[in-house]
């Protein structure tokens, strides 16, 4: 391949996520849109439940290992696996590996697996080399980094890249896009003033920025500030940036719309 | 200090009810991380500075002993003493008998965070010593009967009016009219009183930012020049450090160095960079009679060769507090120990135990941000998590909490019933949520929808409905 980039038809593995799967399916069909578009074939394993971060943010390591293990049977047989979220692509890529370390009859194994493993957008960019979308939406929009996207998988440029190629689309950057919404998964719910107190500041960020939608690739952190946004009666609406970039717009904003 | 970890979320409560420390910190988040963005951008090698910065502490915490030793052996031939200490019990008791014997009034100190772990001002406040705070942070904090809450800028919550309150109580003989609304006022009036307490003391106490075995020496950065008054002028120079702050060489020291003052203010280097290797000697025309170093483990030693080794790396520069947006949203306070933001939170469960500091490594997002500017490359998200797996092994995490882990868990293990129970509970959600697509109440996850709105399910899971043919 002399761009460096895999063009070749592909059989791809759609992880959805668990929030995706049972709080807003349109960022599962628009993932799988945008996989079907760059030329992949996409299949959604009926076992998937969630990558373990619960369990493994909660230090229980025996539980995380045999979820994994379940993810991994069900994942490995695919050309990539990819998820439509930084902080369970992260999981699945940077943290399984770890789970079986030194341990003979899987560390192999899930290294081949988390070698596979890519977040929605940067595999669109990076390994397929998606330069543009064909979507159109009139809105100014500002976009969050979410923390392990950023982080753990350098997901920075993909998103705002394809973004500006969405017709339509003015980006307004908020300050400080790439600090902590405050979610941290059940951090929010255990430690839920700090969470609060985190949040209100990003809302207050995002609302300075002047755009109408706010646009992450993560849905606890977009859940997380859609709600504050709600209870805040903001008008800024809230999406999954698949959403935007397959085109799929038509359903209500995450949390509803916004207060006019 | 009584540790107040196990209440650290009414900690956080009256925190972020405090309007001064609320407006204090809102510099914090600004200040320190522009300065530290444009000094490690400045420098093209920074990035590997700090992969050395790493390797040399890692070389070090693999020949500890080795070098200890051979630090020790070069303080006694220069003259000075070493004294090991187990306990922050052990030190204390070590300071007081080289107080006592030199019959000493009063005691002028160098910012120290392992005076802080040794509680020391209070105990020798016991024993009839005056122990003086001279860093102006430290200072500050003394007059008002508090504990740092950054490790490199102690009174960074306090803000100037409150400065100023705290000084016209205190320096009752100045004239009640004199100007303070300068910062500079406050400053050299700080100076002028801080002079007299250096020409008086009987002792000075530094800590130390590092330890040098091949020389035997000392090191502290400061910006202030505190540090040089309060070991220089006095009879007897006492060092506090921790084991793990010797590195082998002045070359070390200085790599090191490059990286410490960049991600702690984003200066190139502090003020004051002052090296203490030994007495006075015959021909020096100024120093202590006496230099002692105690060095304390505290718990320290029990960290090597496991999974929080790499903590004993940490230079102390405070970037991950900094950085931390935890730390911007409560201040050091609230943490309820000595150290406090994500450097504390994997230390402190070290040190004063997991059972009263559980708090702490879970009160973390795991944003990384932490990870992302240690000069060290501490991983420090990973340690925290650590912290958690060992409170889950010793059957520490709430049991509510824990049930309802393990009920997850059971589900998402078995994807056929997690289907189906998912399936009844997004509906119900979903019908809850009404055509608002939200709900601002839930009776059984009260703690999210407290402080805001639950984005309401659409409706059917994806993979269902994927499996069932629909595409859109």
């Amino acid at each position: 391949m002399e761009t460096g980039y895999d063009t070749s038809p592909r059989r791809v593995g759609l992880f959805v996520t668990c929030l995706v799967d049972l709080f807003r399916p349109t960022v599962g069909f628009a993932a799988a849109r945008l996989l079907e578009e760059a030329g992949c074939e996409v299949y959604v394993p009926v076992s998937q439940t969630c990558c373990g971060q619960p369990a493994y943010n909660s230090g229980d390591r025996a539980d995380t290992a045999e979820i994994a293990k379940q993810v991994i049977e069900a994942f490995e047989e695919f050309d990539y696996i990819v998820a439509p979220s930084g902080s369970c692509a992260g999981m699945l890529k940077k943290h399984y590996p770890e789970l079986f370390e030194g341990d003979p009859k899987w560390s192999a194994r899930v290294e081949a697996f988390s070698a596979k493993v890519h977040e929605l957008v940067s595999f669109l960019t990076d390994i397929r080399g998606v330069e543009r979308v064909n979507a159109k939406l009139d809105a100014v929009v500002t976009y969050h980094d979410s923390c392990s996207g950023l982080r753990e998988l350098g997901v920075k440029d993909q998103p705002r890249k394809l973004l500006a190629s969405v017709e339509g689309v003015t980006i307004k950057e908020m300050k400080d896009p790439n600090v902590c919404c405050g979610f941290g998964g059940t951090f929010a719910v255990k430690y839920t003033e700090v969470s609060n107190a985190i949040v209100s500041a990003k809302t207050s960020d995002i609302k300075s920025s002047g755009a109408e939608l706010l646009l992450a690739g993560d849905m606890g952190c977009l859940m997380n500030m859609a709600g504050k946004l709600r209870r805040e009666k903001s008008s800024v609406e809230v999406r999954h940036i698949a959403e935007v970039l397959a085109g799929m717009t038509s359903a209500p904003p995450i949390g509803g719309k916004g207060d006019r | 200090m009584e540790i107040t970890s196990p209440s650290f979320k009414k900690n956080v409560h009256k925190a972020l009810r405090d309007e001064q420390l609320q407006q204090a910190m809102r510099h914090v988040r600004s200040n320190f991380i522009q300065k530290r963005a444009a000094a490690a951008d400045a420098l093209p090698e920074f990035e590997a500075l700090r992969d050395n910065a790493r390797d040399i502490k890692n070389h070090v915490l693999e020949n500890l002993d080795l070098y200890l030793e051979r630090f020790e052996s070069k303080v006694t031939e220069n003259g000075g003493h070493v004294h090991w200490a187990a306990t922050a019990s052990d030190a204390r008791g070590m300071v007081l008998d080289i107080c006592r014997r030199v019959n000493a009034k009063s005691v002028t100190k160098g910012k120290s965070m392992i005076s802080e772990e040794m509680e020391l001002n209070g105990f020798l406040e016991k024993y009839g010593i005056t122990p003086v705070e001279t860093d102006l942070g430290e200072y500050i904090i003394q007059l008002r009967g508090e504990h740092p809450s950054h490790i490199i800028a102690p009174s960074v919550h306090v803000t100037m009016n409150q400065v100023r309150d705290d000084f016209r109580k205190a320096h009752t003989h100045l004239p009640k009219d004199r100007p303070m609304d300068e910062p500079e006022s406050l400053l050299k009036e700080a100076r002028a009183i801080l002079r007299q307490k250096f020409m008086e003391a009987d002792v000075g106490i530094t800590g130390a930012n590092f330890l040098i075995a091949e020389t035997g020496t000392s090191i502290i950065v400061t910006n202030e020049g505190n540090g040089d008054l309060t070991q220089s002028l006095p009879r007897v120079h006492i060092v506090l450090a921790s084991l793990e702050k010797v590195v082998p060489t002045l070359e070390d020291m200085s790599q090191i160095m490059r990286v410490l003052a960049r991600s702690a203010t984003g200066q190139e280097m502090s003020v004051y960079t002052t090296l203490s290797t030994g007495p006075r000697r015959a021909s020096d025309p100024d120093g202590p009679d006496e230099y002692h170093v105690i060095l304390l483990d505290n718990g320290r030693s029990n960290m090597l060769g496991t999974e929080f080794q790499d903590m004993l790396r940490c230079i102390r520069c405070g970037a991950c507090l900094n950085h931390c947006p935890v730390y911007h949203a409560i201040g050091g306070h609230a943490y309820g120990w000595v150290y406090p933001g994500p450097m504390g939170s994997v230390l402190s469960p070290a040190l004063a135990g997991i059972e009263k500091t559980a708090n702490l490594p879970n009160a973390s997002t795991f944003c990384g941000r932490c990870e992302e500017v240690c000069p060290m490359r501490i991983p420090l998200p990973k340690m925290l998590r650590h912290w958690r797996e060992k409170e889950f092994e010793k059957h520490l995490t709430p049991p509510a909490q824990r049930r309802n882990l393990k009920l997850w868990a059971w589900f998402a293990k078995r994807p056929g019933l997690y289907r189906t129970g998912s399936r009844v509970a997004m509906r119900m959600l979903s019908l809850m949520g009404g055509s608002k697509k939200r709900l601002r109440k839930l009776p059984f996850a009260g703690a999210w929808t407290e402080d805001r709105d639950l984005p309401a399910p659409e409706g059917g899971s994806f993979v269902s409905q994927w499996n069932a043919g629909r595409r859109t």
